[in-house]
């Protein structure tokens, strides 16, 4: 099926599809680049991470929650909370991969928020416009942020600059989308909530660990 | 090894397999509703939690300063239908302004 000869051009068909929202992962890029080198994540840790990572929210909360002065622990276990939606996101595609076990694990990394969608645009999830277009997004990603790094050795003091205030900016715009629904509100505020009372009490990171309790919400009818 | 270090590789390890858990393990099945319900809701509770952390965490307190005025004008900017890079901008520019004024 998807293994059939005209696979390539249907690839190609993915690739071209990416294109109108390549503006997003490359200044996404250019800007964790920069983040990550201006609060002394490193340049090369960053790198590394957009390749084998290739998640931007997750990346951004582990610079940030370590950049707050948060455990490693601390920053591990936010990222890997806000990539657990993955696990869910993969197996609404998981019918559409084909072969064996180990090519079906390197291709499912061409999953990311943006591809999916992508991939979905016809009703149906569609392999090769999943890869064409997670291929784009993959070499624009890994490739901005080594672009942000190089920017970001210029700045001398980045929280002078408001940086600190831009990471809260863009997680606030990341979690907009979930927020029309109710579910996802009343957990939302229980989670703020929870991380205000634990903020005086607890050493950083602990607070954000502590606030997904919240998605227990979900239990509920 | 720095912390960073082990920060990329033990959330580069989970998140390929989260990306793989659909594709290698689970096939054709769906997950139990009651664990897709929780799941769904991991994203919006964390992306949140950062939110407060990064606009009023402190050094083991709760602080209101400029980040404030600056993640305020973002509200704003996102709820105009901003693009997130604009809305991270504006906060960026308006933290920077109120701490050069104070």
């Amino acid at each position: 099926m998807s293994d059939a000869p005209d696979a390539a051009p249907r690839i190609r068909d993915g690739m071209r599809a990416a294109i109108p929202l390549a503006p997003s992962p490359i200044l996404f890029g250019l800007s964790y680049g920069v983040l990550a080198d201006a609060t002394g994540f490193g340049a090369a840790a960053a790198v590394v991470m957009s390749a084998t990572t290739f998640a931007g929210a997750a990346q951004f909360a582990s610079v940030s929650v370590l950049d707050s002065g948060g455990t490693v622990a601390a920053a591990v276990l936010a990222a890997v909370f806000l990539n657990a939606r993955y696990v869910a996101i993969s197996v609404t595609v998981s019918s559409i991969f084909p072969g064996r076990k180990l090519r079906r694990l390197v291709e499912a990394q061409a999953i990311v928020d943006e591809s999916w969608a992508i991939s979905g645009r016809r009703g149906r999830f569609e392999w090769p416009i999943l890869i064409g277009s997670g291929l784009v997004f993959y070499v624009l990603w890994v490739g901005s942020t080594a672009a942000g790094t190089a920017i970001g050795g210029v700045l001398e003091d980045p929280n002078a600059l408001g940086l600190d205030a831009a990471f809260a900016a863009l997680f606030l715009a990341l979690a907009v989308p979930y927020l029309h629904e109710p579910r996802a509100r009343r957990a939302a505020a229980v989670a703020a909530l929870i991380t205000l009372v634990l903020t005086p009490f607890t050493p950083a990171g602990v607070p954000i660990i502590a606030a997904s309790a919240a998605c227990l919400l979900g239990l509920r009818r | 090894m720095s912390t960073a270090w082990i920060v990329v590789a033990v959330v580069g390890v989970a998140t390929i397999a989260f990306k793989a858990a659909g594709p290698v393990l689970i096939g054709r099945r769906a997950l139990p509703s009651s664990v897709q319900s929780v799941v769904d809701l991991l994203a919006p509770v964390m992306l949140v939690a950062l939110v407060v952390t990064q606009t009023f965490g402190g050094d083991e307190e709760i602080t209101v300063d400029a980040r404030v005025a600056g993640v305020g004008a973002a509200v704003v900017a996102i709820w105009l239908r901003a693009h997130v890079i604009v809305a991270m901008a504006v906060a960026a520019a308006v933290t920077a302004l109120v701490r050069l004024i104070a």
